[in-house]
């Protein structure tokens, strides 16, 4: 049993799995939907003195915080131990593309470790990715309210018309960036 | 202690992202390329079941726990403001290969320069509180 759970699990059994975290957060009355804690976190650090958005009764969705501390630890607890080989399958494809960036190993571990280190954070290429990146996902999840649970899963789940549109948002900025931007900030 | 329920439960969905490898960034830009099913799977089958799951509720007129109506977070329409804020954050998705969700369970994973994309984000969302009576909603 561990020795399957070790392994990367198919998208069929992950999925479904997604789901019925949903239904148990709307089940104990609350929602599912990550992004919003970065606002809270926003108006606990005092962002209210600023502007308006933050002024919120902010302790009502400690629940939510709970919840993502709960996902950091079960991070935690899936590397620890839960896999037994981090790499993964990605297409043949897909390697051979990122190769042709100048990356040595992709896929042999969950993320770029050659792109996503302490050092280039400080490079042109690790700001980009990673500050500038992180900027627009705070930016953009508030702005369109919500992110891939809340809208991706939730949303569309219920059927949501404005939750189709936040996910075509999605693949729209998501394609403009690897197609454009991606093959020059990989190989700066 | 009454908070517990929502640790569990979140401790539950970081092993399912990472177990599933929605957390890598090699899933995320394979996806953008159009080069595998994976993603394209977890999030199809996650609609799908959660759409049958959310339609039985409603018919049976399910309550939570705590006796109350369930908040099924029924959206005004708006073309602008999904589509733009949408895009903006499918640009920073493909950047870091981490949604909300993942950049904190890679965080958990030991990845802990993903701490710098955690405080970005929380940067982001203040930035957009700043300016949010400027922009199209």
């Amino acid at each position: 049993m561990i020795e399957l759970i070790s392994k990367p699990w198919p998208w069929y059994i992950s999925g479904p799995l997604i789901s019925l975290v949903m239904f148990t957060m709307l089940i104990l009355g609350k929602k599912f939907g990550v992004s919003s804690n970065l606002r809270t976190i926003c108006s606990m650090s005092g962002a209210g003195k600023f502007a308006e958005f933050f002024r919120f009764e902010w302790k009502k969705d400690i629940w939510n915080l709970i919840f993502i501390l709960g996902a950091l630890i079960g991070g935690f607890i899936s590397r620890e131990f839960l896999t037994a080989d981090p790499s993964v399958a990605i297409s043949a494809q897909t390697i051979a593309d990122l190769q042709a960036f100048g990356m040595s190993n992709p896929g042999s571990d969950y993320i770029p470790a050659e792109i996503f280190n302490w050092d280039t954070l400080f490079s042109l290429k690790g700001f980009l990715l990673m500050v500038v990146g992180g900027i627009l996902i705070g930016f953009g999840t508030r702005y369109g309210d919500g992110c891939t649970s809340g809208h991706g899963i939730s949303g569309l789940s219920n059927l949501q018309l404005p939750s189709l549109v936040a996910v075509i948002g999605f693949f729209i900025g998501g394609l403009i960036v690897t197609f454009f931007v991606l093959p020059y900030v990989l190989t700066l | 202690m009454k908070y517990i329920k929502f640790l569990v439960v979140g401790i539950i969905f970081g092993i399912i992202l990472s177990k599933s490898e929605a957390v890598s960034w090699f899933r995320i830009y394979e996806m953008f390329k159009f080069q595998s099913f994976h993603m394209y799977g977890i999030i199809g089958s996650a609609v799908v079941t959660g759409a049958v799951v959310i339609a039985i509720m409603k018919k049976m007129n399910v309550q939570s726990t705590l006796g109350t109506e369930i908040n099924y977070s029924v959206k005004k329409m708006s073309v602008k403001r999904y589509l733009f804020g949408g895009t903006i954050f499918g640009m920073g998705w493909a950047m870091t290969g981490a949604c909300p969700g993942p950049m904190f369970v890679l965080v958990g994973q030991g990845f802990g320069l993903f701490l710098v994309v955690i405080a970005s984000a929380i940067f982001g969302t203040f930035l957009y509180g700043l300016v949010k009576d400027k922009l199209p909603h």
